[in-house]
């Protein structure tokens, strides 16, 4: 399976983080499962009129290639000219070469958050018109239409998030290149389910504090991110929890609020990520698929059945009460 | 004269294009534009100050936890507060990760890979560089990446992930390392150093730290030519690298790595000697960039960002940043210099800063830090604070200078009525990678490429693709 990949307008993040995968060394493990990179830019040795020869003839259908891989938004400005992103060595911009390029591939895979729905580009006034392959946003459409499918006849693959998990990138692309990637291994979104069918709340190690609403105040706090510094980990599709980063990590590991990245639109929340929006006290975006008189009523049960480790555990950068072996009667 | 345009220029991170005017199989004038925008200086205004750390790291993959840092140096700054000495060090650690991995992964990914080019078929090294260097398919790569990897499972200690941490906060890290978390930070750094001394090094770091002169570094060279830094050695010196692609114009450092009384390498000015670096004399020139124009060029505190994608004499997205009206080379080896490491001062004064230098300078860096890191992890206190709380000012005005791998990254932060009012942002590609100003001044790469030899037939000249990757540029970072 050959893989064409190409950098738009993001960070080169996704491409940063896929290579320093712990799944061992990375290269062979493509190159066991018959998958060759045809042309990347920051991996191949091909550059400038070597790169342009390969890029030609993949876009006019001289040289065969199955999969196009784009990390990156897509920037249609100014006035849809796309000149905010001109391939360089070609004066052509880059968004032409992705519809070129996509008409002849069999497989498109959306790098990223940015190539999915828009992603980070997007925010704020979008000063670039930047939007994903099939997705601007929440909406279908983006640079290639909602109707697209490409030769094999799935939708661009949305593998999202800001950045990718290197397993979600590296699965994807063994997954094609087994040929077991089928539409209903797709979401509503088009992102692989292998990762979006559970949230990041899943496998949380803050999860104790969760249970009974003992919640981080400030920074460092032990406690649960929910209630106050804007972790939407109970929303979030990804297995960030169950499948860690960097030999061990995750956002919520490290401290911080999950700030929902492989979900389109994370880049405005209409709130400061960190901080948790409330109407009367209660949290906005309660968990997903959870009436909200339940968790209203059960957050109030559970924190009033607190155990005092967790409540003085929660508030502190150190765990000051440990469970205490039981004592023999 | 014919005119050769260079481009997509990869192994380099983000999209650049080179125009050069070639007479006489030399460059004579180059070009160098940024091809991509973005915006993220638009972005960020009218944002609560606080979201610039979810957005500014994402500015680039590969500088992610520099553009925090500078971010929330800036924050600080306005606060009035400073992390408590663990959350100092964590900030050094988790800055150090970033910028060794930084510095191996050019060498080993973006930097070497041309050396197993077939051009070089007829040099008695190019069996070994082909062996070990070829893209994706040497056996360098095979060593690299796993180890790598492992150097990353720091972050995933201390910073949960990497790329795009929200760990760095203006009062320091939101993730207290617990006893056993700093054991396995020293375990994850003995690794990685093994690797260092076994394959990249072939010696000892503090043995390479250690030397001391040019002369020093040949006759190692001879003793370790075995080793990956040997096997470069011995193709610079065949292919006079240390000639090859000198800027001409002053270093400029804002100095890196916050100890309890100032930075461990200093903010300075080299030119042929250590000048102080006065950071009011920046200024931002967008005569030949595809911006609005101000009628002079504005100090990045009063500075704009407004795209006009039709303006006559522009050719880059990149503005061109100036100190005091000239142009500055900035990177590991100006880092270097300024702090005054007795080899890289010898190299300049005996032959300037060419490609061979700067790759020269980023090793000794890799060398330097993963002891200073080790120190480091030892002297966290578990158990004692990692931050402080702080409040922010509804108005400020602030700056956040810190040294990514690639050199000088400046944020200026302007704050009113407790929103972002204008955010600025010079990174180190921005200087290096400039286009001309108003009195037609190139950058240092535009400098740097002049004289380079250009074969007879070459379309991507060999020569002009190891100048352009011995800066290590990071386009992304540069236009942001």
């Amino acid at each position: 399976m050959r893989v064409m990949w190409l950098q738009s307008g993001g960070c080169g993040g996704c491409t940063l983080s896929w290579i320093g995968g712990d799944g061992g060394p990375l290269f062979a493990t493509l190159a066991d499962a018959g998958i060759e990179i045809v042309w990347h830019p920051s991996l191949s040795e091909a550059s400038a009129d070597e790169s342009l020869d390969i890029l030609e003839s993949c876009a006019d259908g001289r040289r065969d290639f199955d999969v196009l891989c784009i990390e990156g938004s897509l920037l249609r400005g100014p006035h849809g000219s796309g000149r905010f992103h001109v391939l360089a060595g070609t004066g052509r911009p880059m968004i032409e070469w992705v519809k070129l390029l996509a008409a002849h591939a069999r497989h498109v895979v959306a790098v990223g958050s940015c190539a999915a729905f828009g992603g980070i580009t997007a925010a704020g006034v979008n000063p670039t018109d930047a939007c994903g392959l099939q997705y601007d946003g929440t909406n279908s459409g983006g640079l290639l239409g909602a109707a697209f499918r490409a030769g094999a006849g799935l939708p661009v693959v949305n593998v999202s998030g800001c950045p990718t998990h290197p397993d979600w990138v590296t699965e994807t692309l063994l997954s094609l290149a087994r040929d077991e990637l089928h539409e209903a291994d797709l979401d509503e979104l088009a992102r692989p389910r292998f990762y979006t069918d559970v949230l990041v709340h899943h496998g949380c190690a803050r999860n104790e504090f969760y249970e009974f609403k003992a919640s981080a105040e400030k920074n460092g706090d032990q406690g649960c991110l929910m209630e106050h510094l804007g972790c939407k980990g109970t929303q979030a599709h990804a297995d960030c929890n169950l499948r860690p980063w960097n030999g061990g990590g995750s956002c919520t590991d490290g401290g911080y609020a999950c700030i929902s990245c492989t979900e389109p639109g994370f880049e405005e929340p209409g709130h400061p990520f960190t901080v948790t929006p409330k109407v009367a006290g209660i949290p906005i975006g309660l968990p997903l698929d959870m009436p909200k008189a339940w968790f209203v009523a059960l957050a109030a049960l559970s924190k009033s059945a607190t155990p005092a480790r967790v409540r003085q555990n929660a508030k502190a950068d150190h765990v000051i009460r440990w469970p205490r072996p039981a004592r023999k009667p | 004269m014919s005119r050769l345009i260079v481009g997509p220029f990869n192994r380099v991170e983000g999209d650049l294009e080179v125009i050069l005017d070639v007479t006489d199989g030399r460059v004579r004038a180059a070009r160098v534009r940024s091809s991509l925008y973005r915006g993220f200086e638009q972005i960020l205004q009218g944002k609560a100050p606080p979201d610039a750390l979810v957005f500014v790291p994402r500015i680039c993959g590969i500088c992610s936890v520099s553009q925090s840092a500078a971010a929330a140096r800036a924050l600080a700054g306005a606060m009035g507060i400073a992390p408590p000495a663990n959350g100092r060090l964590v900030a050094n650690l988790i800055q150090a990760v970033e910028n060794v991995a930084d510095h191996v992964t050019h060498f080993y990914l973006f930097f070497m890979p041309d050396f197993a080019r077939p051009c070089y078929e007829s040099q008695p090294w190019w069996r070994a560089a082909a062996g070990r260097f070829t893209a994706v398919r040497g056996a360098a790569a095979g060593d690299f990446l796993p180890a790598r990897a492992g150097l990353m499972r720091s972050m995933g200690l201390l910073a949960g992930k990497w790329p795009h941490t929200l760990t760095l906060q203006p009062g320091g890290s939101t993730h207290p390392v617990n006893a056993s978390g700093r054991l396995r930070l020293l375990r994850v750094l003995r690794e990685f150093r093994q690797f260092l001394e076994r394959v990249l090094f072939g010696d000892a770091l503090e043995a390479v730290a250690a030397i001391a002169s040019s002369d020093e570094l040949a006759r190692w060279a001879e003793r370790h030519a075995e080793s990956d830094f040997g096997l470069f050695l011995r193709a610079a010196r065949a292919l006079n690298l240390r000639a090859l692609g000198q800027a001409g114009v002053a270093f400029m450092s804002y100095g890196a790595y916050e100890q309890e009384n100032g930075r461990w390498w200093p903010a300075g000015i080299w030119s042929g000697g250590a000048r102080p670096l006065d950071p009011a004399r920046i200024a931002e020139d967008v005569s030949h960039a595809w911006y609005a124009d101000a009628t002079e060029p504005l100090p990045p505190s009063r500075g704009s960002t407004l795209p006009i994608a039709d303006k006559d004499a522009a050719y880059s997205w990149c503005k061109a940043p100036r100190l005091g009206g000239e142009a500055v080379e900035t990177g590991a080896l100006a880092r270097q210099l300024v702090a005054g490491h007795p080899l890289v001062r010898d190299m300049i004064e005996r032959e300037g800063g060419g490609v061979e230098a700067r790759v020269v300078a980023r090793l000794l860096e890799v060398a330097r830090l993963l002891p200073a890191m080790e120190h480091w992890a030892e002297a966290l206190r578990p158990g004692e604070p990692f931050s402080v709380t702080g409040e922010l000012p509804a108005e400020a005005e602030c700056a956040g200078l810190v040294e990514a791998a690639r050199g000088s990254l400046g944020h200026w932060l302007n704050i009113r009525r407790g929103r972002i009012h204008n955010y600025q942002i010079i990174a180190p590609t921005t200087w290096n990678f400039s286009p001309r100003d108003r009195v037609g001044q190139p950058g240092a790469l535009e400098r740097a490429l002049v004289d380079v030899p250009v074969g007879e037939g070459e379309k991507s000249p060999v020569a002009v693709q190891h100048v352009v990757r011995s800066f290590d540029p990071c386009m992304v970072c540069t236009v942001h």
